[in-house]
């Protein structure tokens, strides 16, 4: 029990996939014009997560080590495939709004990492609540950068307008506006909690590529 | 014909900048924009694997996923062609061409996991181009690519020397800054 505490405080705050360990950016700054397509992705991502998290964990004992990441990759290609053609069937609407970033899952770096970091070495059981915790942080933080980029850019939250006196800056929902309020989100969270993000380099990325300590 | 390969030169490279207003490829965008040289060197890589790969995606797509209605299994022979196409390049430098394995060697594991790259070969096949106009695509975007890297390698070594808000030190500042550069490519907007 305190194990799984554990997972979803790390998945959620200590360790949580955007705002912390700041992977996965590309999705993050693309989908968030509105709080649904961020909470849409985020569910999509989780999806893809649990799939692979399960699979990866059940067969980390026959998958030799050397070709594990290709294994991985391909493990997780298929639930993104899955995952494209359940929302194109039942989600058409948001299918189109998301877009190419639904095949692009694929690379997210949350997905391997968890892979690499997690399920390549806990048990099912484990590794599906991990996949939950990680992508509720995911959501949760989709939400937050939606919101806030749909209520400056549009007025609006989840469609609804909020009030009539308040003129949206139109910029808020197009691309310099993403990086504007993920980049303010961020230092605000720095600012709170007097801790600094990392600055982006290969330490967060589980691929163990030669280049690793030389990119920085 | 040329009128159609400047305008996918001009729109991929300035007014749907991959990076600055498509948001692919961010991931290595602010670790290796620090300096000059890596920004080159990654810029160079991300160019050279993006162009091949396009050309290669759009064969497999034509030739192998469409004749046998095989278009769902896109994204899993995507990734691994662009996988196996990395460390392909990767060991034909090494042997042939070391003085560009050097320059580029270490940048190319990075970028299996770029979504540039994917990216650019669904987006191609999404557009409907054909091989020509594909390769020509895949070499635009990795110049668009290449250009936000250098310009915001010059704006992060300003950014090293001014003085900041501590909470903003880091990938915040960067962000913000890049923002900036964002808006400024945004008055290409009407090019087109």
């Amino acid at each position: 029990m305190k194990k799984i505490i554990e997972i979803f405080k790390k998945g959620i705050i200590t360790e949580n996939p955007i705002f912390v360990l700041a992977l996965g950016t590309c999705p993050t700054l693309a989908v968030t014009t509105s709080a649904k397509n961020g909470v849409g992705m985020g569910l999509a991502t989780m999806a893809v997560l649990l799939g692979s998290n399960l699979v990866i964990s059940l067969t980390r004992k026959v998958i030799p080590s050397k070709v594990r990441i290709p294994v991985f990759i391909t493990i997780i290609a298929g639930f993104v495939t899955i995952v494209q053609l359940l929302l194109k069937a039942y989600q058409p609407d948001l299918n189109r709004s998301l877009g190419i970033f639904i095949p692009l899952i694929v690379v997210n770096c949350i997905i391997l990492a968890r892979a690499e970091m997690f399920a390549s070495k806990n048990g099912a059981g484990y590794s599906i609540i991990d996949a939950i915790a990680m992508g509720l942080g995911f959501t949760g933080a989709l939400l937050l950068l939606g919101s806030v980029r749909e209520i400056f850019g549009a007025g609006e939250i989840f469609g609804v307008k909020l009030s009539e006196a308040f003129s949206p800056a139109m910029i808020m929902i197009l691309p310099p506006g993403g990086f504007l309020a993920y980049g303010l989100i961020a230092g605000i969270i720095n600012w709170t909690g007097k801790k600094q993000l990392p600055e982006k380099d290969c330490s967060s990325c589980s691929i163990n590529c030669p280049a690793k300590n030389e990119v920085k | 014909m040329i009128k159609d390969v400047i305008f996918i030169m001009l729109s991929v490279i300035l007014v749907d900048n991959y990076v600055l207003s498509k948001f692919l490829g961010i991931c290595p965008f602010p670790g290796v924009s620090k300096s000059l040289n890596t920004a080159i060197g990654m810029s160079g890589a991300v160019i050279f694997v993006m162009t091949l790969a396009s050309a290669i995606t759009y064969l497999v797509y034509e030739f192998l996923l469409l004749p046998y209605d095989l278009e769902y299994l896109r994204t899993i022979s995507f990734i691994l062609v662009i996988a196996s196409l990395v460390q392909f390049v990767e060991i034909i430098l090494k042997k042939f061409i070391p003085p560009l394995y050097k320059a580029l060697g270490i940048y190319l594991p990075l970028i299996t996991t770029n979504c540039a790259v994917l990216g650019v070969a669904i987006l191609s096949v999404d557009n409907g181009y054909n091989f020509l106009y594909s390769v020509i695509y895949g070499f635009g975007a990795g110049i668009g690519f290449a250009l936000a890297m250098i310009i915001f390698s010059g704006v992060r070594q300003r950014i090293a020397i001014s003085d900041i808000p501590r909470s903003l030190e880091g990938l915040p500042i960067s962000l913000v800054a890049a923002s900036l550069v964002s808006l400024a490519f945004f008055g290409f907007k009407g090019l087109i």
